[in-house]
């Protein structure tokens, strides 16, 4: 079976209704604003693990969620917030 | 007559000259061509789990130039040449078939598109053509040129340079190449930590033990940012699984490779005579190595569309590798903040292609110290610099 993304609002769904929105996450310490912008468009952690993300049910109620997912087994942990 | 390809295992030395991770193609024909065209050959190549085990065993073998930026161009047409030598200079039988590769479009603009493309490929030494539909119906009699009503055919590029050849033969040739100049390759040993002294790289931690090293080449395909954290930096990769699957056999008669840049999807024919079929990435990054129905059904739909007579074969076996997108579709190659550690990178769907050219400048670039011509404009600081390459209408299926 396919991914199931939990909807804060619709319950589990399957992945194909959602569009996947990632969280940059610029380190701290990286303060200059052109590096920041460097460092969201383009160099990323590429989390092998859990991360936390964001997804909007766009063949749905239109709305975003807010999620952990475990990218090495592609499985999402805990509730959608 | 088929030879055996003999490898020789060795116990893992202290120290190397070079140090490369991941033995899959690309870290492969670096030392192939390290040991060939250098003479370097105190080299070691370190895979996690058993060589062309990963991408290199997974991706659908299609070798190819007809790409949308000049230097890609040309870098992927030093690649065709080479693998079209390669079977004479290995000694060995790759499978390597040139077939020509359609790729459909559907639609004035797709037209235009396509014609700029031939155009540019030409300019630059891919050879390219565009084609009307009944030029196409000629080359490749199953196809429904109304599209089954929806995607009706009106054009496409005909890139003659198109093959394939066995994925698997070509990293056996490659390693045994190289193994046979002496280079050692180390099956299950995976490295668990880089040292690194003063801004330099002098050496990496195994489960086997530590090796010291002049200078270390990451070749990890989906798993580069696990090793490039270790290095502490990061970079414009995201990893990604892509899937593809084959059906049963089906008569030998299906020559050219055929996508559609509508539909996103691509088919070709293998030498056992199974359709081997792929469309695009999964849109979640991911590490998993899991497959799903949901893409067998999408990409069955839409192969079905423009080539009917698919509907009566079955599907035999379905599996997914984890891909090294970069933001721009281009690949990543060359020096980073850390001296002496190098990395190829950013092969997405589109690495094995660029297996012999990628090997042959990454070790010019480890043997002399400087970039080659061909990989000029792919370093990783391009992004930093605002050059990046964006090609992704050249990874066929994005």
């Amino acid at each position: 079976m396919s991914l199931q993304i939990p909807c804060r609002f619709c319950g589990e769904r399957p992945v194909e209704e959602f569009y996947f929105g990632e969280i940059p996450q610029v380190p701290e310490q990286v303060t200059d604003p052109v590096d920041r912008d460097l460092h969201r468009g383009f160099f990323f952690h590429n989390t092998e693990g859990e991360q936390r993300e964001a997804w909007f049910h766009v063949y749905g109620c239109r709305r975003w969620s807010y999620l952990t997912r475990n990218t090495a087994e592609d499985r999402v942990v805990g509730r959608a917030t | 007559m088929e030879k055996k390809v003999r490898l020789k295992w060795h116990k893992p030395k202290r120290s190397y000259d070079i140090v490369i991770i991941g033995g899959g193609g690309h870290g492969l024909a670096t030392a192939y061509f390290l040991a060939t065209r250098h003479g370097i050959t105190n080299v070691a190549v370190l895979e996690r789990k058993y060589i062309g085990g990963g991408n290199s065993g997974r991706n659908t073998t299609i070798i190819r130039s007809n790409y949308g930026v000049p230097e890609a161009i040309e870098f992927y047409q030093r690649s065709v040449e080479l693998y079209q030598g390669l079977e004479a200079e290995t000694d060995r039988w790759l499978m390597h078939k040139p077939k020509g590769l359609l790729w459909l479009s559907h639609g004035e603009m797709a037209d235009r598109a396509q014609f700029a493309r031939c155009a540019l490929n030409r300019e630059y030494g891919a050879d390219s053509v565009f084609l009307r539909p009944s030029e196409i119906k000629k080359l490749v009699p199953e196809i429904d040129l109304s599209g089954g009503g929806r995607y009706p055919v009106t054009g496409g590029t005909y890139h003659r340079a198109g093959a394939t050849a066995r994925h698997d033969r070509v990293n056996w040739a490659l390693a045994e190449g190289a193994n046979s100049r002496g280079v050692h390759i180390h099956q299950r040993t995976e490295v668990t930590g880089l040292r690194i002294e003063g801004g330099r790289v002098t050496g990496v931690e195994t489960d086997q033990g530590p090796i010291s090293c002049g200078a270390v080449l990451c070749a990890a395909g989906g798993h580069v940012s696990n090793l490039t954290s270790m290095a502490g930096f990061l970079v414009p990769i995201r990893t990604h699984p892509l899937q593809a699957y084959v059906t049963n056999h089906y008569e030998k008669t299906f020559h050219p490779i055929v996508a559609s840049t509508a539909l996103l999807c691509y088919v070709s024919q293998t030498a056992r005579g199974e359709m081997l079929m792929g469309a695009e990435i999964d849109r979640q990054p991911s590490y998993s190595y899991r497959a799903n129905q949901k893409l067998i059904q999408s990409c069955s739909h839409r192969v079905l569309t423009i080539l009917p007579f698919m509907r009566n074969l079955r599907i035999l076996r379905h599996w997914t590798g984890v891909c090294d997108m970069s933001p721009d579709y281009s690949p990543i190659l060359g020096k980073t903040p850390v001296e002496n550690f190098f990395i190829t990178t950013g092969w997405g769907t589109w690495g094995f292609k660029a297996i012999p050219a990628g090997g042959e400048a990454l070790a010019e670039l480890i043997a002399t110290g400087e970039q080659p011509r061909l990989i000029r404009a792919f370093t990783l600081d391009r992004f930093r610099q605002d050059r990046t390459k964006a090609d992704r209408g050249s990874a066929g299926t994005h």
